[in-house]
């Protein structure tokens, strides 16, 4: 059977750039971070862990981006996936602790600290690294599940949609901080001693942890790549492009949007989970909306609607970020604010955007799609419509020999001729 | 092409159908059945009573003031607006009343909007793959293939809407008459049974509109088509039989000839303070 997108669809040209180079990064970083600390391709740990964390965020801004950039449903709440998959692990790095936390009890430090003698019933089974693992898959899952059911099943869209999102988190914020929910309050999960039994704090294990996160962003973008080479991608586009008329062609757009919008939460909480054992710690303040509305404008800035965007977006604002908050920790957000509107109106497709037009410069003979698109069809439509009802007007009166008369009729809709 | 056995008289179709046809038998000889159909919006009637018979095959053009209720009337038999009473059904078995427009779509009605609506950021051909005929769940949309023959049939929709050069251009850049064939070309794809197409010529230039009815003339026949037009001269040159709408109810069904001389028409195409 022929078939029109071949296997070589997932890997298109750009998507075939971005493995090779996020491999030959992944090695470099990874043998570097082992090598002897006087080699020149030495990495320290602590640059493996920020560069393993920004990988993290980069899982995160591409879950962002098969919802927004494809679907065009703005999710303003998608940090609160990412975080509930982070405390899913954090569950489990609190377990592994064991009695060698500063109370030297096998309960988790805030636990004792509020007076609790056993773990609640949510904690069941959280000591299994692989009910975990699954936990970290399933939180953000059901959540967003049973939330896009709701709000797509009665059609909420749009801005009210990112609004709800938005909503969503926030409460969940809220609902961490209490320490009655028993996952530490303020102070969320910290202090974190090993993993399987290894020592958190190894080199080893963060080498470890680097790669995992690398194969872990790699492997979300290839599922993406696979939905969006694939005929459910196209519907993801004409999602957003027009969403009532896709019904009509007999998809039943709820269920594709719950799909996608349920896998990617799923994607955000693996991110959130390889996220926290590299910083050390998941609290709270995960759950803000500005951390999910800086996400969002990451991938704004990269450049939505084509995966790699989001990762050069991640990375780009996150390593701004670092850098300009050790230098002007005032400014930072100046700074964002700026770089945002500054793209905005000068790089509408974001960075990634950029190349895609160096690159159709060197590609002569292709139409450039993008300049002539939008700017044909009001104009068209209003003159197509004027033209259309004086034509009727003309042909109208011709039929009734003259009994139509013109000027009288412009209340029931004829076309005032008159005029 | 034959014509419609049930062909009705000019002063509307019902006197053509007694009373005393039970009404299970009256559906099973038309795909369209639209009975005593009221909508209203906040009071003001859109449809008031509307009666209106479709038989296999046929190319109805719908005319009438704006405002009559020809686009109601479509949103009705594809579940855009739900009546406060009257009863619509889709060949003898499918209630049209207890479905939703994903449901209708599958079954063969397609609609053409006013507005062209195409996906502007997708190709002309991504278009028509889109609308093609296939079962389009979540799953099986993923797992979707083009097969050779799904190939061949969408080669040949972009053909007949002239749009085969065009391919793989974005649907934003096309024309406005380009953007209302690619759209008719989107509800064959779907292989309907019953075309509703809302103004297809409009904003076309001339040699267009001749193409376009050129077109319809060929899918009449194996497909059914509704027509909503403004444009009398296409209207004519395409359609046999033309239902006159006014103020939501079938003010007269005949030919173009028959209701153009019909008093009641030309009063309404005349507005209605003169009636009052």
């Amino acid at each position: 059977m022929r078939t029109s997108r071949p296997a070589s669809a997932v890997f298109d040209g750009p998507t075939r750039i971005f493995f090779v180079l996020a491999t030959v990064f992944t090695l470099a970083v990874s043998v570097g971070s082992l090598l002897p600390a006087d080699s020149p391709f030495h990495v320290g740990a602590l640059t493996t862990a920020v560069l393993g964390k920004y990988l993290c965020l980069a899982i995160l801004a591409i879950s962002i981006d098969l919802v927004w950039g494809y679907a065009g449903i703005l999710s303003l709440g998608h940090g609160a996936f990412f975080a509930l998959g982070g405390y899913a692990f954090g569950m489990y790095l609190m377990r592994q602790i064991g009695d060698k936390g500063v109370y030297v009890s096998t309960l988790p430090d805030f636990m004792v600290f509020i007076g609790w003698e056993k773990y609640p019933w949510y904690w069941l089974g959280t000591d299994m690294f692989w009910y975990a693992l699954l936990l970290v898959f399933l939180a953000p899952g059901l959540l967003a599940f049973l939330f896009g059911r709701m709000a797509f099943g009665s059609r909420v869209s749009g801005v009210y949609f990112s609004i709800m999102s938005q909503a969503l988190t926030y409460a969940l914020m809220l609902a961490f901080f209490l320490n009655a929910l028993g996952f530490g309050g303020n102070n969320g999960f910290t202090d974190f001693k090993s993993i399987l039994g290894f020592d958190i704090r190894s080199r080893g294990m963060g080498t470890a942890l680097f790669v995992i996160s690398s194969g872990a962003m790699l492997l979300v973008y290839f599922v993406s790549r696979v939905i969006a080479s694939s005929r459910l991608g196209l519907v993801l586009v004409a999602i957003r492009d027009n969403e009532a008329r896709i019904r009509f062609a007999g998809y039943r757009v709820e269920r594709v949007k719950l799909f996608v919008f349920t896998l990617s939460a799923m994607m955000a909480g693996l991110g959130g989970a390889l996220y926290v054992p590299q910083t050390g710690i998941i609290n709270p303040n995960t759950f803000a909306p500005l951390f999910s509305i800086e996400m969002v404008i990451c991938v704004a800035l990269g450049g939505r609607g084509r995966l790699y965007g989001a990762v050069i977006g991640a990375f780009a604002v996150n390593w701004l970020k670092s850098l300009l908050t050790g230098l002007f920790p005032d400014a930072w957000l100046f700074v964002f604010g700026l770089l945002f509107v500054v793209v905005t109106v000068f790089l509408p497709d974001g960075v990634a955007g950029l190349f895609g037009k160096i690159g159709s410069l060197f590609a002569r003979g292709k139409p450039a799609g993008e300049e002539s698109r939008g700017d044909l069809s009001p104009r068209d439509l209003s003159q197509g419509d004027a033209a259309r009802t004086d034509d009727f007007g003309r042909k109208f009166e011709g039929k009734f020999e003259g009994k139509f008369k013109s000027g009288e009729a412009g209340e029931n809709g004829i076309p005032d001729n008159a005029a | 092409m034959e014509f419609p056995t049930t062909r009705p008289d000019p002063k509307g179709v019902a006197a053509a159908l007694p009373e005393w046809i039970p009404k299970a038998q009256r559906k099973k000889k038309f795909i369209l059945f639209v009975e005593d159909v009221t909508v209203s919006f906040d009071g003001f009637k859109a449809l008031d009573g509307l009666t209106l018979y479709l038989t296999e095959g046929e190319l109805r053009s719908v005319i009438g003031p704006n405002g009559a209720g020809k686009t109601t009337m479509m949103d009705v038999v594809t579940a855009r607006a739900r009546p406060d009473s009257g009863e619509v059904f889709f060949t003898e078995t499918i209630n049209l009343l207890e479905k939703d427009e994903v449901f209708i779509a599958q079954a063969g009605i397609c609609r053409k909007f006013q507005k062209p609506s195409v996906f502007e950021s997708l190709t002309t051909r991504e278009n028509i793959e889109l609308a093609l005929k296939a079962k389009k769940t979540v799953w099986s949309t993923l797992r979707a293939k083009l097969s050779g023959e799904d190939r061949d049939f969408s080669d040949k929709t972009l053909e007949l809407i002239r749009l085969a050069d065009q391919r793989h251009k974005p649907a934003g850049a096309l024309s406005h008459g380009q953007k209302q064939w690619l759209e008719m070309g989107m509800l064959l794809a779907q292989k309907p049974k019953l075309l509703l197409l809302d103004e297809p010529v409009a904003g076309m230039t001339p040699g267009e509109i001749e193409r376009t009815g050129e077109l319809l003339l060929s899918l009449e026949g194996d497909h059914t088509i509704v027509l909503v037009e403004h444009d009398m001269e296409f209207v004519r040159s395409v359609s046999r039989i033309v239902t006159v709408l006014h103020q939501g109810r079938v003010l007269a069904e005949g030919t173009m000839e028959e209701v153009g001389a019909n008093e009641e028409v030309v009063n309404a195409y005349l507005g209605g303070k003169l009636e009052c």
